[in-house]
């Protein structure tokens, strides 16, 4: 890997515009037409319409397009996007590991693809077992004795821990004097957001000189107005929080609540259960440990364990085993316990839980123990492979994550975003950037249990590469970069300066610049 | 394990570069007292074979909507969705991407949404919308909450007849959020008086469109009041094929909109994933929640695009944040938007008079059945009706015969003194055929219950 091709400094120009399989693509509503359909219906049956007085006076002015042109558009688009498929996708914080095709041709299945949230319950008896069998799962891997299933994200699963932490805090007549959320400056965006909608008061916790909670800072912002403690573990560091049985016996002393955020569970399941540190209530991100699909962003699911301090406040609703099979509890009055209320309608991300739980049994026990110890055992050895040449913001072990800053970059006129925009060019997707906000310039490495050996080491050739790079002072490499991508860098300051959300005719796209 | 490529040879090399004896010294953090001695106490690992059987054990006992007549809805709706669409989701760059962070190389999820975007603008006829929402209820949540924002107000206005779910998920949010809210006497249909209960405090009024009770009504003049009021008009739309065919809540005055957006691409799925519609007017943009996409051009000029007004979101203004969404609802959006494309405008009127027709053809032939009352006058797919006995029993008994023949309004409102009143929908999914089972069955329960 040390000799580096030539960069192409422009590229050939060709009439359509398209660059062999880099093909261009037009809007749909630049290609489709109102008169085409891809879609065959039924003759509407002759009927008297009781529509009242609002039916529309003309159809909706949206383009349609023939099945095979439809195809070759999304089928384009799609070849415009990096994926875990494709290459590796070390995005730290995000999980990006192998989504197994298994798991999908269970979500397909009929049985649960194709049943209604409110069809009868005599009805969908293996809906709600599969539903209890997650449950059992995902109480068993963190020894927690409850777990709410309905939140349909992470950060709607911080949301539902909160708010039963804020129900339990109502219920003891605190609720007046415990306003204070204590949240590490290392923390997800989402946790002081989360805080704050429910009315915290969201008070910062520094780090100490290892990437972790400064103990005695802790201790000292403790007291009885204190409602949580808002703890990523392992967290956005990488690092495992060494203090964290401390940390939970402080807080529970003085009544708090311990809120841990589950985002990087994915390295210590199997390994290290968070009922035995103390935990309260933590969100599980079935896309990030149990290899739910990030489908460009979401759909999500985040089921929320609860301890025993918090399991009667879980949220609406809830599938009890009875003596003539499964029933579902959606209703206050139908609870023996305090349920908070509800997150959602319905009864969650039904289609995630089928996933998660194809990966937990195609895993089981020890696998899934695997699964912890080989994410760790990659992140390491990125660690260990690059710390001669790239500043490691914390001394190792790390866990499923390998965290540097741009200390090695000091002098080179190259920042973090020219660095990543450079990795675009030999085929990855960067790592994160400038998160954890508690190093300068971040870059947030997490390799995954999927990926190979043969991968790891050219993914770290090249970034040794990279840094020879820099040094050097072939600055183009990276201030230019990416060349080789479908686009070049993209104009974020006139994206927000003057926003156009939508597409629209050349007409009012000129009306509204006026 | 077939998913996990390292080798015990790997390991080990790969343990002595890192210059370690063995893996629990990368767990050294880990205190004593949280280390496990041996496995949890779960079923080993499983071959493909071995899974498959067990999950398709599971799926077998539940009833599937499509080998059955079926019409439920109340917020999720069957309708056939093209193969193709599936095809598409499935597209490894799609399935296997994430948010898209770094937009040089993730200009496909950017365009659709931009599609997405604009394809729920022209539908709710409003002029700005969003990347999408976890689902309709929380989408109505977040609107009240920005509401609230947008007027310095911290109370809601509520139709009674808004989804008991997305009540619930409001409700919530203000209790726990020191909001408050208040609605009129529970009704079927007619016209509640909403404006009454408006006070200085109230920042916004929320109706559904079509109504829970499938009702519709034209709420331009609402829409004036309220705006008279200093307060925002929020219309929530759980059945978006519906606006195939109905006047847009933009167009009656709507200042936000949210809906339900499942219908358009994605399954039944036992309530989820779904995926959350949410557009409002301009002025409103930058006390919206979620992701939006925006358009602009890359140093060569080309037009691309980015996720854009991010200083609204948690990620930057952690504590001070529109929201602490993070996520959108992407491959169901995608689904939205190629079902929507495959389509087009007269795809999809098209599909709607279907909806409707098949409808009015039900509520026809239950309507003719002694005793039963269809109550909704006004109706797009779905409608009420008040049976000689109560719905949550003559459902069971119909689901006995096969028929999955609606959602008792007593299973979300116990008190509301409907327990004789059904929910029944009918989409493009029914056949003739289908319709004719019901009302055979139905005769034949009615019988049973009246004998």
């Amino acid at each position: 890997m040390n000799e580096m091709t030539p960069i192409t400094k422009e590229r050939k120009q060709t009439f359509t515009g398209h660059q062999a399989l880099i093909l261009e693509e037009k809007l749909i509503f630049e290609i489709g037409s109102a008169d085409k359909s891809g879609v065959d219906l039924e003759p509407v049956p002759e009927v008297t319409p009781r529509l009242g007085d609002c039916m529309a006076p003309s159809k909706p002015d949206l383009p349609g397009l023939s099945e095979p042109e439809a195809m070759r558009h999304f089928v384009r688009l799609s070849q415009k996007n990096h994926s875990i498929d494709a290459g590796l996708y070390p995005l730290g914080s995000c999980t990006m590991k192998h989504n197994p095709r298994l798991n999908e041709k269970m979500a397909r299945l009929p049985g649960f693809s194709d049943i209604h949230p409110l069809q009868p319950v005599s009805t969908v008896q293996g809906a709600l077992a599969l539903m209890d069998e997650l449950a059992h799962w995902l109480k068993t891997l963190t020894n927690m004795p409850a777990v709410a299933l309905s939140p349909k994200a992470g950060a709607h699963g911080e949301l539902c821990g909160m708010m039963a932490i804020r129900a339990a805090i109502e219920a003891r007549g605190e609720l007046e004097t415990r306003r204070r959320v204590l949240v590490p400056e290392s923390a997800h965006g989402t946790n002081p957001a989360t805080a704050a909608l429910l009315g915290f008061k969201v008070d910062e916790i520094p780090a100490n000189a290892d990437g972790r909670v400064d103990l005695a800072a802790f201790k000292e912002k403790l007291g009885d107005d204190v409602a949580a403690i808002m703890l990523t573990n392992p967290n956005t560091c990488g690092l495992f929080e060494r203090d964290i049985i401390e940390i939970a016996d402080a807080l529970h002393e003085v009544g708090g609540y311990f809120y841990c955020d589950g985002a990087n569970f994915n390295a210590i399941v199997g390994r290290v259960r968070p009922g035995d540190l103390g935990i309260d209530a933590m969100h599980i991100n079935l896309h990030k440990t149990f290899s739910t699909p990030h489908g460009g962003g979401g759909p999500g699911s985040g089921p929320t364990v609860l301890s025993d301090r918090l399991a009667a406040f879980a949220p609406l609703p809830y599938v009890v085993a009875g003596e003539d099979g499964f029933d579902l509890i959606e209703l206050e009055a139908q609870s023996a316990d305090q349920p908070f209320g509800r997150m959602v309608a319905f009864h969650g991300q039904m289609g995630m839980f089928v996933r998660a739980l194809s990966y937990m049994k195609s895993h089981g026990s020890d696998g899934l123990r695997q699964v912890a110890e080989d994410a760790v055992l990659n992140a390491n050895y990125i660690l260990a492979s690059l710390q001669d040449v790239m500043t490691a913001s914390f001394a190792g072990p790390c866990m499923h994550e390998a965290l540097f800053d741009d200390g090695f970059l000091k002098g080179t006129g190259i920042d973090t975003l020219d660095f990543a925009k450079a990795m675009i060019d030999e085929g990855y997707h960067p790592m994160t950037m400038y998160f954890p906000l508690v190093v300068h310039g971040a870059m947030l490495i997490e390799p995954t249990e999927t990926e190979s050996r043969d991968t790891l080491d050219l993914f770290i050739a090249t970034l040794r590469d990279l840094v020879r790079s820099a040094n050097a002072g072939e600055t183009e490499r990276f201030t230019n970069a990416p060349e080789l991508a479908p686009r070049r860098r993209l104009d974020e300051t006139r994206a927000a300066r003057h926003p156009i959300l939508r597409w629209q005719t050349a007409e009012e796209a000129a009306q509204a610049a006026e | 394990m077939r998913y996990l490529p390292l080798t015990p040879t790997d390991r080990g090399a790969m343990l002595s570069r890192i210059g370690v004896d063995s893996i629990d010294d990368l767990f050294i953090d880990v205190p004593e007292a949280a280390r496990l001695d041996g496995p949890i106490n779960l079923p080993p690992h499983q071959s493909e074979m071995q899974v498959e059987r067990d999950l398709f054990a599971m799926a077998a006992q539940n009833k599937t909507a499509s080998t059955v007549p079926f019409f439920c809805g109340a917020g999720a709706y069957k309708h056939h969705v093209p193969a193709s669409v599936d095809h598409i989701i499935q597209r490894s760059e799609f399935l296997t991407s994430y948010t898209p962070y770094q937009p040089e190389i993730t200009q496909g999820t950017l365009q659709y949404l931009f599609e997405f975007q604009t394809q729920v603008c022209e539908l709710t006829g409003m002029p700005v919308a969003n990347a999408s929402m976890y689902d309709g209820s929380t989408a109505t949540g977040e609107a009240v909450l920005m509401a609230h924002r947008i007027t310095r107000k911290k109370r809601a206005v509520i139709s009674a007849r808004l989804h008991p779910h997305y009540r619930g998920v409001i409700d919530n949010l203000s209790d726990m959020g020191g909001f408050d809210v208040a609605s009129p006497e529970d009704s079927i249909n007619g016209v509640e008086d909403l404006i009454e209960l408006i006070d200085d405090d109230t920042s916004s009024v929320v109706v559904q469109y079509p109504d829970f009770f499938g009702n519709i009504m034209d709420y331009t003049t609402l829409a004036h009041e309220v705006q008279a009021r200093g307060c925002l008009l929020i219309v929530v739309v759980p059945e978006i094929i519906s606006l195939g065919l109905l006047k847009r809540p933009g167009d009656m005055g709507a200042d936000i909109v949210t809906g339900e957006g499942q219908s358009l691409g994605n399954g039944l799925n036992f309530g989820g994933p779904y995926v959350g519609l949410f557009a409002a007017k301009e002025k409103y943009l930058r006390q919206m929640p979620g992701r939006l996409c925006g358009e602009t051009v890359d140093a060569d000029g080309k037009r691309g695009f980015v996720l854009t007004l991010s200083t609204r979101e948690q990620h930057i203004r952690r504590d001070k944040a529109t929201s602490n969404i993070c996520t959108n609802s992407g491959l169901c959006s995608l689904a939205f938007t190629a079902h929507m494309t495959l389509l087009g405008g007269q795809g999809l009127r098209h599909l709607a008079e279907l909806n409707h027709a098949r409808a009015v053809q039900l509520a026809d032939k239950l309507a003719d059945i002694d005793g039963v009352e269809v109550v909704t006058p006004a109706f797009f797919n779905e409608f009420a009706m008040r049976l000689p006995a109560p719905a949550a029993q003559i459902i069971e008994a119909l689901a006995e015969k096969s028929v999955l023949g609606g959602v008792p309004v007593s299973r979300l409102m116990p008190d509301a003194n409907m327990d004789d009143v059904l929910l029944v929908a009918a989409t493009e999914a029914n056949s003739e055929a289908d319709l004719e089972i019901y009302e055979a069955a139905l005769r034949e329960v009615l019988k049973g219950v009246s004998a």
